[in-house]
């Protein structure tokens, strides 16, 4: 399962800079480790949306299926001492972070089992202990706290990155370009991943950007565009990013890809584009399906895939039922947590007279 | 002791005690900051402590933010905080927040800082409180010093807090010097966040204010004693939380209460007050509170406009002795 396989993926497109390699260096192990999470992520993705529809999950809900190739290829390329940052499309980070599906699914049903606790919902999901630092809501506003996070790595002395992804909505923001500056005069090891999946909500990248190369849009920092389908393609651009950030400071990399489904969950995703784009995604590019005729053309037993594929499901189909069965969060948890030292604050409830002091309590023991 | 001294001796001295301490904003090193705060800091402390950013607020805003989430503990100045409305966002969603919506994973040990109110001259846009802004958010602390003892405790204090706090300075005081007992030289010296001050005891009535409208305070307190009048004066510190307890002690005591704040006055820190002591003291009130406020207006710029605008210590003179 670890004599090399090499593969050729399409190559970079880069914005001052030498391209890596488009030959990437893979092994049967490492596809069906791939496979496995992309996997995951997909039928978990597909749970939520069930689970939505059946009105176990309120609110924002947004799903990753069709992207699962970019976070699974950047988690191959870094470590867990390499920091996170995302937008409200986290579901997954959760998980490639060493959460479980069981966690995501009770946070997703505001359940005191989540991760979360039932405080954060489906936009708001972090992994301190993995440097996974959200779940962030406010469009855009994640990339300057993924540089801060670059900066705190640097200012330590520590040999890590910081994975800064947004999407091509967010490329348009100004705080980014405000992001990227100082990431530059500061030489801060960010990675900018831009995850292009074509459309900002309902607007397509063109009719928001004026260049939607977005691996450009850098201008004065480094760029490059990966095929975001291509888990493989990813993982190596991503371990070449990586050492040049640490060595250099900032690069952008803009990964092509596609969501499957609409920006959100009140958004059926086809009044701007076509069923046929969709589905041409989907027979010819997806990620998952990619990974599967590589590991059956090196000799996989289809046999072994189907073993991997009924494991997972079994293993979202439990998580979704234990969720179900979870407890919300008891009341008196509404005030913990709002301040690490409350300085004897006394917040007040609904009514006068209704004072409480919040406690901090990461253990939510009580 | 001047008001400028003292903050820029608490920074020198948590910077030295502290090495995840670092200060961050426009003209804070080369220049020394705008209105000197961090005066020779640069050269005591390097680049890597004391960092110039660009003209780009919710950018650097939000790297601080950033850098607090990962565990160090930054000192970000507004060159004024007019200017941090373009960052509000990550001070608001960003940095109060995280800590709730993360079931206490991340906390954010951040201090903002900068001169806040009506400096002289600077017009509409250059002259603006935002205490009642920030204190309505739960998850921020808000302080707001007076003299030079409040600002060494309250920014040291400040500093070593492990959560956000917005910190409200006065640029007309700065120049200001006030005496200091040796204990607030001490490099541990911090005043407790949440606790108010009584400058001034008095029987008849109480005056409660912040900032430079202490100063307002005792000095119509020495008008209104001449007239026989006993003034008690609050100095709040602390904005959020705000120390109930002694302004219902004081209350108790004079049982006529009148806020003082350069603040416009829809939903200020003066309703604030005023609702609360409806609300847990109705009973010990002889009079109704008495709010004096910022006139609701933008900022003027000629000079005798813009003391129309501003509560001025004739304008609590009256307040005081229309209920005493």
């Amino acid at each position: 399962a670890a004599a090399p396989i090499k593969v050729e993926v399409m190559p970079y497109k880069v914005h001052r800079i030498d391209a890596p390699s488009n030959i990437v260096e893979t092994n049967v192990a490492e596809l069906t480790d791939f496979y496995k999470l992309m996997y995951k992520m997909r039928r978990m993705e597909i749970a939520a949306d069930m689970m939505y529809k059946a009105k176990f999950i309120r609110g924002f809900c947004h799903l990753y299926d069709g992207q699962e190739a970019v976070l699974t290829g950047i988690e191959a390329a870094i470590t867990k001492q390499d920091s996170i940052i995302t937008s409200y499309r986290d579901h997954c980070q959760h998980v490639s972070r060493g959460g479980s599906v069981l966690s995501l699914m009770a946070e997703l049903m505001g359940k005191k089992e989540g991760a979360t606790r039932g405080l954060g919902g489906s936009m708001h999901i972090y992994n301190r202990a993995g440097n996974f630092y959200g779940g962030n809501g406010i469009v855009g506003a994640q990339i300057p706290l993924g540089a801060g996070i670059a900066l705190a790595h640097k200012y330590r002395g520590e040999k890590n990155v910081c994975i800064t992804m947004y999407g091509d909505g967010a490329a348009n923001q100004g705080q980014k370009y405000e992001a990227l500056n100082m990431a530059g005069l500061w030489n801060l090891p960010v990675i900018f991943v831009c995850e292009n999946n074509h459309y900002g909500m309902g607007t397509a990248e063109w009719r928001a950007a004026k260049s939607p190369n977005f691996y450009t849009r850098g201008d004065y920092i480094p760029g490059i565009k990966v095929d975001g389908m291509d888990v493989l393609a990813v993982k190596n651009a991503v371990a070449f990013a990586k050492a040049y950030s640490l060595e250099n400071g900032p690069i952008v990399m803009e990964m092509d890809t596609y969501r499957y489904h609409g920006h959100s969950m009140s958004d059926p995703g086809s009044t701007y584009r076509t069923r046929d784009e969709i589905n041409a995604m989907r027979t010819e590019r997806d990620p998952i399906e990619r990974v599967k005729k590589l590991l059956l053309s090196n000799g996989v037993d289809a046999g072994d895939l189907k073993k991997i594929e009924k494991e997972v499901k079994k293993e979202v189909d439990e998580a979704v039922e234990a969720a179900k069965t979870g407890t919300a969060p008891p009341a008196h948890w509404l005030w913990k947590n709002m301040y690490m030292d409350p300085a004897g604050a006394a917040m007040r409830g609904v009514l006068p007279g209704q004072y409480v002091v919040p406690e901090f309590d990461p253990t939510y023991a009580k | 002791m001047t008001v400028r001294d003292a903050l820029n001796s608490a920074l020198d001295e948590e910077l030295a005690r502290d090495d995840k301490v670092y200060v961050l904003g426009e003209e804070v090193g080369e220049y020394q900051g705008a209105y000197k705060i961090t005066r020779g800091l640069l050269q005591k402390f390097g680049p890597d402590r004391v960092k110039d950013t660009p003209i780009t607020e919710a950018g650097f805003t939000g790297i601080a933010v950033g850098s607090a989430f990962a565990g160090l503990r930054p000192v970000c100045e507004f060159m004024t905080w007019n200017f941090a409305m373009q960052a509000i966002d990550q001070i608001i969603n960003s940095a109060a927040k995280t800590l709730y919506m993360s079931a206490g994973q991340i906390n954010c040990p951040i201090v903002f800082r900068g001169p806040n109110g009506a400096a002289a001259g600077v017009a509409a846009q250059h002259s603006q409180c935002f205490a009642s802004w920030y204190s309505s958010v739960p998850g921020l602390k808000v302080l707001a010093p007076y003299d030079a003892e409040d600002a060494r405790g309250l920014l040291k204090a400040a500093i070593r807090d492990p959560d956000p706090v917005v910190f409200l300075e006065n640029e007309i005081l700065y120049g200001q010097a006030f005496p200091v007992t040796p204990q607030v030289l001490d490099k541990d010296f911090t005043l407790p966040i949440g606790k108010a001050k009584v400058m001034r005891e008095g029987k008849h009535v109480t005056l409660v204010s912040f900032s430079k409208m202490v100063g307002y305070c005792l000095k119509a307190a020495d008008t209104l004693a001449k007239e026989g009048i006993d003034v008690e004066v609050i100095n709040l510190r602390s904005i959020k939380p705000l120390d109930k307890d002694t302004l219902i002690a004081s209350l108790k005591k004079t049982h006529k209460m009148v806020t003082v704040e350069e603040g416009w006055p829809q939903c200020g820190v003066g309703s604030e007050v005023s609702a609360l002591m409806m609300e847990h003291a109705f009973d010990e009130l002889d009079a109704p509170v008495l709010r004096v406020t910022g006139a609701e207006v933008p900022m003027p710029y000629a000079a005798n406009l813009e003391a129309a605008a501003l509560p001025q210590i004739d304008d609590i003179v009256k307040a005081v002795k229309s209920i005493a």
